[in-house]
């Protein structure tokens, strides 16, 4: 592990410190089984309120299932069935009483590979705001937009082309489109699904200052293949691994900082210098 | 240390490196190369097999379409005058007199009913006065082909033939063809009446099977569960697709213009009259083609909506969107191109389709054009099947003409819907 990004962990180390401990959503003993397939097993983990926290782990241990899960997308698979509890603000959004929808609008999601709408750049963020019953003339609307793109760092890209197609932008910039059109509905948290796996280097770069940014006023939580990114931009990391019958747990979970420089477990210490996975 | 030692793995790559080494390989690449080509041929031979049947199609339609006749009249028009003055020197009012001569008190009255003389334009009442004093007649057509080739032949055979007879050049897709009603003398008979059952009925078809259709392709892609009943509603479409369109009209027969008849002939809106009764009118046609179309563009749509990319879905649901919202605004407009190619196909099928209006009764012979869609109807292909099927040499033109009148349509709706469905899958880029 090189110095700068010691640093960088030292540096959020300090952010850390002064953190009070503010969960805002929970996973208690969560269980995501495909069909009779159990995908993962008792995740039980606390995420913080305004931290980045990142999942890594090998490829198939359900890392983005546990995402999923988060804000109920997984009930848009039709042999995926949910056990235990995801409480959001105390409530358990898995409860009957509970509309997904209304799960999904205050927990937003941002997917891997970028899928802005076949609209315009504006529509792309308005129909969101609108769908969930944005109230406000079309000037409140032009302002959401455009203080939108603003907090995605896109604004001044795009503002003189807002009525071109959102697929006509960059991969980078569709991708930040598609977290501008997230925060427009303005959700408590934002899920992140590898973000960045499918952009260039400098377009990573600029998704992650953008993450570091919006982390002051969002929850964001993270999945991410790539060990650097989630050194570089998370609080708090949560490694899962596989069990013998290919269920995803939870590992180890922890500061950024103390699971990457002083892992608990063995397997964490094997996974994060690359030693498997 | 050794590469391998740090690279655990490496060491079985790098023996399948040297097993691989040891094959040797064959190219074979004139052999391939000549195979491609034939593979190549027979596509191109197929193509080509398709466009000669087209050709040929076309250009037989179009030879029986046009060509000498031989005319033969009762009176002959140039020997029709009055007071010394020739046809078509005479006016309207003339021309009354002139019929008075020569037809029924029972038939002018009849004329007079129809259409009042001082309404009929100058051009009609001299029409008139050909067909019902002269009473044209055609005896025999020849081919367009056949005419180019020995018009000088046929002169000197008419003259000797039929010495009363005049060898017109016909054009039997005339602007009269189009626009008169179907008429029992051959040479005044129009396919107006069998354009208006074809739009009427068409128009039926769309209202009714193209919103059913969606609807029900929506429900089966995206909220129906993949249970065993899913599979046997499934199962039952794509059979029923396949079901000859007779069968449909068997169908048609007993549910549309029987068991329904009170609906389809109008009597429950009080407009039953007693010359549309027992349902065979344009509603029943209209239902019965629906139901034909319906299986293939249910088929289609699925189709169209199974292509749309799941990620936009997600994108939807993701941000909040209920699942009626994700469809109305995010499946729908993305499957639409997809769904009205599938419904241009269907539609023109139904439009080309005769055996199921015969079991529901397309009227062999109306002079009036539809009204409702209580009226009786015929259609364009029923009306060809009908002329084709008559003994006289002259209706084999006609049915000609009526053909590429058909083909002209279809070609028409085809395109219109074409240009909506690339203006609609343009707007989304």
């Amino acid at each position: 592990m090189n110095f700068q990004l010691l640093q960088q962990i030292s540096s959020t180390n300090a952010l850390l410190s002064s953190a009070v401990d503010q969960s805002i959503i929970e996973a208690v003993n969560l269980n995501v089984y495909y069909g009779n397939f159990l995908a993962v097993i008792d995740i039980n983990i606390k995420i913080e309120k305004q931290k980045i926290t990142a999942l890594i782990g090998p490829s198939g241990c359900g890392k983005t299932t546990v995402l999923r899960a988060f804000n109920r997308m997984n009930d848009l698979i039709p042999i995926a069935r949910t056990t235990g509890e995801v409480l959001f603000l105390g409530q358990n959004i898995y409860a009957e009483d509970v509309d997904p929808v209304e799960v999904r609008k205050r927990i937003g999601m941002v997917f891997q590979k970028p899928n802005p709408f076949p609209k315009s750049i504006y529509e792309n963020i308005a129909w969101g705001a609108r769908i969930n019953g944005f109230r406000g003339t079309k000037s409140d609307l032009d302002d959401l937009v455009e203080q939108s793109l603003r907090d995605a760092a896109l604004w001044e890209e795009v503002k003189d082309k807002l009525d071109q197609s959102g697929l006509s932008l960059s991969g980078g910039q569709q991708q930040r489109l598609c977290i501008a059109r997230t925060i427009a509905i303005k959700p408590d948290i934002i899920l992140m699904d590898e973000p960045c796996s499918a952009l260039d280097p400098i377009s990573t770069l600029k998704i992650e200052e953008l993450m570091r940014d919006l982390s002051r006023n969002y929850t964001i939580i993270i999945v991410t293949h790539n060990m650097q990114q989630a050194a570089r931009v998370s609080d708090f990391t949560a490694f899962l691994t596989l069990t013998e019958d290919r269920a995803g747990k939870l590992m180890e979970y922890g500061s950024t900082s103390q699971v990457f420089t002083n892992p608990k477990e063995k397997v964490t210490e094997d996974y994060i210098t690359g030693r498997f996975g | 240390m050794t590469i391998h030692e740090n690279y655990p793995g490496t060491e079985d790559r790098s023996r399948f490196t040297e097993d691989i080494r040891r094959f040797e390989f064959q190219t074979n690449l004139p052999l391939r190369h000549r195979i491609g080509i034939i593979w190549r041929l027979v596509l191109l031979v197929s193509v080509i097999a398709g466009i000669i049947a087209l050709s040929v199609l076309l250009i037989s339609i179009i030879n029986d379409s046009f060509g000498y006749a031989a005319i033969e009249y009762k009176v002959h028009p140039s020997s029709l005058s009055l007071n010394g003055r020739p046809l078509n020197e005479l006016s309207c009012s003339e021309i009354v007199l002139l019929l008075e001569d020569h037809l029924t008190a029972n038939r002018l009255r009849q004329l007079e009913s129809e259409n009042p003389f001082s309404t009929r334009s100058l051009e009609d009442c001299h029409e008139t006065a050909i067909f019902e004093i002269s009473k044209p007649k055609a005896v025999v057509t020849w081919s367009l082909f056949y005419s180019l080739k020995y018009s000088r032949e046929l002169k000197i055979y008419v003259a000797q033939k039929y010495p009363d007879a005049d060898l017109v050049f016909q054009n039997w897709l005339n602007s009269d063809f189009i626009r008169s009603p179907q008429s029992s003398d051959p040479l005044r008979t129009g396919i107006l009446t069998a354009i208006m059952g074809s739009i009427y009925v068409i128009g039926i078809v769309i209202v009714v099977a193209f919103p059913v259709g969606i609807a029900a392709a929506i429900y089966l892609e995206e909220y129906s569960s993949r249970s065993f009943l899913h599979k046997i509603i499934q199962t039952n479409i794509n059979n029923l697709a396949g079901v000859p369109s007779i069968i449909y009209g068997m169908l048609g027969l007993a549910l549309f213009v029987r068991a329904l008849e009170p609906l389809t002939s109008g009597a429950i809106f009080g407009l039953s009259d007693s010359t549309t009764a027992n349902g065979r009118t344009i509603l029943s046609a209209g239902l019965t083609l629906a139901l034909l179309v319906l299986p293939v563009i249910i088929i289609n749509a699925q189709e169209a909506i199974r292509a749309v990319p799941n990620s936009l879905r997600q994108a939807s649901y993701g941000m909040g969107a209920t699942k009626w919202q994700t469809v109305w605004h995010h499946v729908l407009p993305n499957a639409i191109p997809g769904i009205l190619t599938g419904t241009i196909l269907s539609v023109s099928r139904a439009f080309g389709e005769t055996a199921p209006l015969v079991v529901v009764g397309a009227s062999t012979y109306i002079t009036f054009n539809p009204e409702s869609i209580f009226s009786k109807f015929t259609t364009i292909p029923i009306q060809i099947y009908q002329w084709t099927a008559r003994p006289q040499d002259v209706y084999k033109n006609i049915a000609a003409a009526a053909i590429i009148v058909l083909l002209v349509l279809l070609l028409t709706l085809n395109a219109t819907a074409i240009i909506l469905r690339n203006r609609l899958s343009r707007r989304l880029i």
